[in-house]
């Protein structure tokens, strides 16, 4: 909780104590931990003298913005037209089977989140997918093991 | 090349040659109103998508007079099959910067953002860069004019300009009524400039080549070069810029892998071209202007596709208007409804129905663009749809 005020703090001075500085604090907060919880939205609604639900419409709105608890990575798949032609399919059944979990998972670990998402704007490599911020591009199922593994050891 | 209809062209993403902050440097010592006329008279039109004339824009944002007015670079660019503005912003980010800058300079503006889609949140550090340069040179050039970067949450809709200053107001991304436009009220209230990161790239080219040379690029009708993403079935994805004004026909005589059953032009908002209209068809005319370019090729199910945009369209709907959330579910709910049998195929024609009707009666671009690919899908490929 301390490192939450801390953030909404520090986006308090610099965008100032306004609406404006919701979305930056809730990154902020996604940064931190992955995901905002119920009562970070409390203490940010306190923070910025709106509605807790206000503050939930908002996050909830934002596919960045997670309110459910994700893991340390999150890996977005494109489902995309043109990712999904050249075998996005294929290469979510690979995620699926090294990371043992089901799209729309989190490993027991807390480790690994697997979501689905909108084009990512690398429609000439794809089939492409983020992990947190870090885009994979011309994924085959071939090439899923090796990049799990670099994230398994962090 | 062996296309000769098919004029490339080398302006955006050619070498700096002539610096992108020497061209803003030149620029400066113009007067103003020749700069924003100059513009007009190019033919430029906003390369987002929505085809605005560029000049006007910036005419009616230099009418402004206030104290803060801002300057956003569009790069939110989330319409599936485009990625020219992440090459734009890694390749040749001081073209986009100047673009801005002389934006602000004609039109006394002092503040600039740009706007990255979450997605692109991994171009920051390179782009916080050219920034700090762009800053030596604006203080060189006794330009007070300060650029930042937002980064975005993660919505398709914020690419819609009203949406986007919502969003950044720390709001739920759902488009305004217009009028007011953002020129007049936008973000925080203040006049606001919206302008796609292909745009201010284009800006800084006319001041450079001059609104003369410029126009010469390009037909009659559509003036100087634009950017396509290309992606898809074809050897030769990738951004590519062409003259403006090609037929469907040449250009998948170029990019085709020669068995292309249909082009998506516009991305998913816009329209799907059959192959027995690629004659007839020339890109920018009767379509949008954004430069996504998807190719099929026979061995594609034209149902998948559809049923994939409309997916997209259905989750990405803000649901603010009621015609576009409802509307872009049931057009989904429809289709499967006629491919497992449990509605006839006179069903489609209703389908097409409610897609007209979400392009009157919904608010934004979003809901009223479903029906560029939703009926030329289904009119052309009706028997993919049953079977």
């Amino acid at each position: 909780m301390a490192e939450i005020a801390k953030i909404i703090q520090e986006k308090v001075e610099t965008y100032g104590r306004e609406r404006k500085a919701l979305i930056p604090i809730l990154q902020g907060i996604v940064a931190e931990k992955n995901y905002v919880e119920n009562q970070d939205m409390v203490s940010i609604a306190k923070a910025l003298d709106l509605s807790a639900a206000d503050v939930y419409g908002t996050a909830s709105f934002y596919s960045f913005i997670e309110n459910e608890e994700k893991g340390e990575f999150v890996i977005r798949v494109c489902k995309s037209i043109t990712c999904e032609m050249k075998g996005k399919h294929k290469v979510l059944k690979a995620l699926e089977d090294e990371l043992r979990i089901k799209l729309g998972e989190t490993t027991h670990n807390k480790k690994f989140s697997l979501v689905e998402t909108n084009c990512l704007g690398l429609c000439d490599v794809g089939p492409a997918m983020l992990v947190n911020e870090e885009p994979y591009t011309h994924l085959t199922p071939e090439k899923i093991h090796d990049v799990i593994s670099v994230y398994r050891n962090k | 090349m062996s296309n000769n209809k098919l004029k490339r062209a080398d302006i955006l993403f050619s070498s700096y040659s002539v610096a992108p902050y020497e061209i803003l440097k030149r620029t400066m010592q113009k007067d103003k109103d020749f700069v924003i006329n100059e513009l007009t008279e190019s033919g430029l039109r906003g390369r987002g998508g929505a085809g605005f004339p560029t000049g006007l824009k910036w005419k009616f944002f230099a009418q402004e007079e206030n104290e803060t007015k801002y300057i956003i670079c569009n790069a939110d660019e989330g319409e599936p099959g485009t990625f020219k503005d992440r090459k734009l912003l890694v390749e040749v980010p001081r073209k986009v910067i100047s673009g801005m800058a002389i934006a602000a300079w004609a039109c006394n503006a002092k503040n600039g953002i740009i706007y990255l889609r979450a997605e692109y949140n991994n171009l920051i550090p390179e782009l916080k860069k050219e920034i700090e340069v762009f800053n030596e040179y604006a203080k060189k050039f006794n330009l007070e004019f300060n650029v930042e970067i937002y980064s975005g949450a993660g919505a398709y809709i914020c690419g819609e300009e009203t949406a986007l200053i919502e969003s950044m107001e720390g709001k739920r991304g759902e488009p305004r009524n217009k009028p007011p436009f953002p020129i007049q009220n936008g973000y925080l209230g203040k006049p606001t400039l919206v302008n796609n990161v292909e745009t201010f790239a284009a800006c800084s080219m006319v001041c450079r080549y001059g609104a003369a040379e410029y126009k010469s690029y390009g037909t009659s009708d559509q003036h100087g070069s634009k950017l396509f993403s290309l992606s898809g079935d074809s050897p030769k994805e990738g951004v590519h810029e062409l003259e403006l004004g090609m037929k469907v026909s040449d250009f998948v005589e170029e990019y085709g892998d020669g068995d292309t059953k249909a082009v998506q032009i516009g991305g998913v908002a816009g329209f799907c071209i059959p192959r027995k209209e690629f004659d007839t068809t020339i890109i920018g005319e009767g379509n949008t202007t954004g430069g996504a370019t998807m190719i099929f090729n026979s061995t594609r199910s034209m149902y998948n596709v559809i049923h994939n945009y409309l997916d997209f369209f259905a989750e990405e709907s803000c649901g603010q208007c009621t015609p576009c959330r409802i509307g872009t579910q049931q057009l989904l709910k429809g289709i499967e409804a006629v491919k497992s049998g449990e509605k006839p195929e006179s069903y489609l024609d209703d389908l097409v129905k409610l897609s007209k009707t979400m392009k009157l009666t919904s608010k934004c671009g979003l809901g009223q663009s479903v029906t560029n690919s939703f009926s030329s899908i289904v009119k052309n490929f009706r028997e993919e749809m049953i079977y």
